[in-house]
């Protein structure tokens, strides 16, 4: 048992060091990291950073070299991870594309379509959105409405969509539909990618409540779309939408926020009652409790990578990864609040002050834990596929779309 | 990255499994509860012939000279099948302070013995209703003879020998005692996990062998406590993940509202919620095997946090156990009070949940002075 990498992997994560030590800075601390000042700027300076990426060859790495990838091993992408998280970079706005759009157009689209939407994509040219929640259609996702219907080779899109992240600014869209309402639930669905500047789409911002504004309403009137960008056959859109959900599974990683570290340098340096917070018997039980998840999410971690370095699948024990950093990122943010006492809920804009990483922890919590699969989906997803557990009992089983009860009837 | 155990101890723990399994570990727990002896004496002559009492002990001492990776797989599959035996005694607390800290005649005359079973040790640290500390051991040892009493002392009534905690002039330091000697009295003690016994030692100027040196007696008994804390902890993951499977087998076949219980979302949940509790543990119990195979300076934060955890989820499991069998996990005759009996009894043996929390975040400071 080691931490070693063997000769190969050492070489690869030297060339990986090196060419990020030659193209961006090391972060200074902990807390030091890339930080864009508005949604634009930061869109813009994601997309200088891919596009160097993509020349130097180390964009989408597992993808094939024909699309802009480097055709490497998981454990490389693993290695890769963890030196690029040692770099202050730009990151974000492109997951959707990559991580999900990317291999669904793989194992779906024409060749054609391929070579013009991969490259694109892989460069961080075009950004991508996931049009698959409906306001009655999150968890329970095969219960969506949007409405397709085929005439000639064109398809015509009506409905409404929901907390599309990142649809304002993007350009293409990979979209789920209900092409036959008559048919059983998972049956008569239809997958296609679109063109987000369609006429007919209207993008509506959602305010969420961190008072920031990154997932919106899709609306969709008479939207057009040619049958050429179907993917998947007719009424085959479940299968192809588990094929994203699957990648979407995987690319979730930790809860990005405060973690133990942050709150245990809080409470060494923060007066709790005349004594240092460090010196609290309760502070310290909890801050042992949140050591011991992160510590368990890394090692288990760990045990994946190990798994993928002698070439064998990983365990499932990825499974737990968000369910445990969302609840403990929500348990942390409020601890680091209350250690400031009152003034911990005193709204901070200044990004380096302390209620500010706290304050966005508490909010950003809320949403990891329902964002990608809420924790009561991960936890069935759990006792059902890795503990064998029998399915949930339902009510939509075999009966025709259009008369399974829905909130509104 | 290879964080895994390897082939040939994944083979050993297959191998422990099989054969606890063929010997009917659980229900020789069963018997050992019910019945008048401490501990299952046929079961620890086997688990001795299999060699797992010898495991870490160097072959000069007649020992298998394997490592302590192997012993945390053996330990794991005898939480598991909650061996009614004296093995975490004498294994992970008795052999490892003489491997550590006793002079070479002690070792020439004990560790092979321990690496045969047929010598068989304990620790003795507790004296009261409070965790014992530098300043509150009132055991005391003067020219080489002790007096004091220690009580729950785990296998106190069956072991021969005890490695005793008590003061000499200002300091703690550890002494190995006889317990046939004269000026000794074992009187066995109950518990709530009679499958393990428990016995009171009252020393009357008993002769005591220091071990180590006394003026670094406190600072030896943490590392050998931590040491042993991450075997603990694979008998705690073992028993977690054993609750965790009955519960599920048992939900699986139970039905009521003419469904399997094991459908409704309630009972899925917590299945899930163990699941997560035992993966956890199990990551930081790999790290702990990691420190103490390597003697990492890490070891102090790897055996806190694997003991941590794996108390946490072995407690999880084991209660959730009991409450996913409905009434027939409230009975004598299932087994799962069993595992939640084993459970308390692990987690109280060396040490508390609040004392080995406040250990992890004393060795997080240490590691991490500002
Ligand atoms: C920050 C954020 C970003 C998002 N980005 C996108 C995006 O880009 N694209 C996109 O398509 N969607 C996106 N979503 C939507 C997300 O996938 C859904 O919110 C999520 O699947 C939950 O669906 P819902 O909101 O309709 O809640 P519901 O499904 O209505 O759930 C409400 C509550 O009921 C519970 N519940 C539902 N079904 C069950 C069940 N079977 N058993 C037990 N409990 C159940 C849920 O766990 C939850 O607690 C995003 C959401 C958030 C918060
Ligand atoms: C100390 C004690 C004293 C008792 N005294 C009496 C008495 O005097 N008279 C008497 O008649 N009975 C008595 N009982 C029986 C008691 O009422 C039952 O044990 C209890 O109702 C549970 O039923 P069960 O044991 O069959 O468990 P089950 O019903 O089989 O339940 C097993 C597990 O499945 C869960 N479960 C079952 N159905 C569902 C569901 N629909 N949704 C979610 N989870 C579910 C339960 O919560 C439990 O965790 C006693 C029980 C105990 C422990």
């Amino acid at each position: 048992m080691d931490f070693n990498d063997t000769a190969e992997e050492a070489k690869f994560r030297k060339e990986a060091y090196e060419w990020l030590k030659a193209n961006a800075d090391l972060k200074e601390g902990p807390k030091d990291g890339w930080r864009a000042s508005s949604e634009e700027e930061g869109l813009e300076q994601v997309k200088v950073w891919q596009n160097k990426l993509y020349e130097s060859g180390w964009a989408c790495m597992h993808w094939p070299k024909e699309f802009g990838g480097r055709e490497s091993t998981p454990i490389e992408r693993v290695i890769w991870g963890q030196e690029i998280s040692k770099f202050k970079v730009p990151g974000g706005y492109l997951e959707i594309g990559q991580g999900m759009a990317g291999p669904v157009m793989m194992m779906y689209a024409t060749e054609e379509q391929k070579a013009r939407h991969l490259p694109p994509m892989a460069k961080g040219e075009e950004i991508w959105c996931q049009l698959f929640s409906e306001p009655g259609a999150g968890s329970d996702l095969a219960g969506l409405k949007t409405k397709s219907v085929l005439e000639g080779d064109t398809w015509t899109i009506n409905g409404q969509k929901i907390w599309t992240s990142g649809a304002h600014f993007s350009d293409w869209g990979i979209l789920v539909t209900r092409s036959d309402p008559t048919a059983p639930k998972h049956k008569g669905l239809t997958y296609f990618f679109l063109d987000m500047k369609s006429p007919g789409v209207e993008v509506r911002p959602i305010k969420q409540i961190s008072g920031g504004a990154n997932f919106n309403e899709v609306y969709f009137t008479d939207v057009k779309i040619p049958d050429s960008q179907r993917l998947g056959a007719v009424g085959d859109g479940w299968k192809v939408s588990l094929t994203t959900l699957m990648n979407e599974r995987l690319a979730v990683g930790d809860a990005s926020g405060p973690d133990f570290q942050e709150a245990f340098t809080l409470a060494r340096g923060q007066d709790l009652n005349g004594s240092l917070a460090i010196e609290n018997g309760a502070v310290r039980e909890k801050l042992a409790d949140w050591y011991c998840q992160q510590s368990g999410l890394k090692f288990a971690k760990y045990r994946n990578i190990s798994a993928l370095s002698r070439g064998e699948t990983p365990g499932p024990q990825s499974s737990i990864t968000k369910i445990v950093s969302g609840n403990k990122l929500q348990e942390i943010a409020n601890f680091g609040m209350d250690l400031m006492d009152s003034a911990g809920i005193v709204r901070s804009d200044e990004p380096d002050a302390d209620q500010s990483m706290y304050q966005y922890g508490f909010y950003g919590a809320a949403g990891i834990r329902i964002a990608g699969g809420t924790d009561e989906i991960l936890k069935n997803i759990i006792s059902e596929q890795v503990l064998g557990m029998p399915q949930d009992m339902r009510a939509d089983k075999g009966i025709p779309f259009n008369e399974i009860p829905s909130s509104n009837k | 990255m290879n964080f895994e155990f390897s082939a040939e101890q994944t083979q050993l723990k297959d191998i422990a499994r099989k054969f606890l399994e063929k010997e009917d570990s659980v229900k020789r727990a069963r018997t050992v509860l019910e019945g008048e002896t401490s501990y299952d004496e046929e079961l620890w002559k086997l688990i001795a012939e299999m060699g797992f009492t010898a495991t870490a002990i160097p072959e000069k001492y007649d020992g298998l000279g394997l490592g302590y990776l192997e012993l945390c797989v053996i330990a794991e599959e005898l939480g598991r099948s909650l061996a009614p035996t004296p093995f975490s005694s004498s294994v992970y607390l008795a052999t490892e302070f003489l491997l550590k800290l006793g002079s070479e005649e002690v070792k020439q005359n004990y560790l092979p013995k321990l690496a045969s079973g047929s010598l068989i040790g304990t620790f003795a640290h507790t004296e009261g209703n409070t965790s014992p500390t530098e300043a509150n051991i009132t055991c005391e040892v003067k020219g080489n003879l002790i007096n004091g009493t220690k009580i729950v002392v785990p296998d106190g009534d069956v072991a021969d020998f005890a490695i005793v905690t008590a003061k000499e002039g200002n300091d703690v330091g550890l002494f190995l005692v006889d317990l046939s000697a004269d000026g000794v009295e074992v009187v066995n003690q109950q518990t709530l996990d009679p499958s393990r016994s428990h016995a009171s030692l009252t020393f009357k100027g008993a002769e005591a062998i220091t071990l180590g040196s006394t003026n670094e007696g406190w600072d030896n008994l943490q590392n050998i406590l931590d040491r042993a804390a991450v075997l603990f902890a694979f008998e705690q993951l073992g028993g977690a993940e054993a609750s965790m499977d009955m519960a599920k087998e048992y939900a699986m076949g139970r039905f009521a509202f003419g469904r399997s219980i094991a459908s409704f979302q309630a009972i899925k949940h917590k299945l899930a919620d163990m699941y997560i509790a035992v993966e956890l543990a199990r990551s930081n119990c790999y790290y702990g095997a990691w420190a103490l195979s390597t003697d990492a300076p890490e070891l102090a934060t790897a055996a806190a946090t694997s003991r941590v955890s794996a108390s946490q989820a072995f407690n999880e499991c084991s209660k959730e156990n009991i409450q996913t069998h409905g009434g027939m996990g409230f009975t004598w005759e299932f087994d799962c009070h069993l595992y939640y009996r084993r459970c308390r009894q692990l987690a109280a043996n060396i040490g508390s949940q609040s004392i080995w929390k406040d250990k992890l975040i004393s060795s997080l400071e240490r590691a991490n002075q500002v």
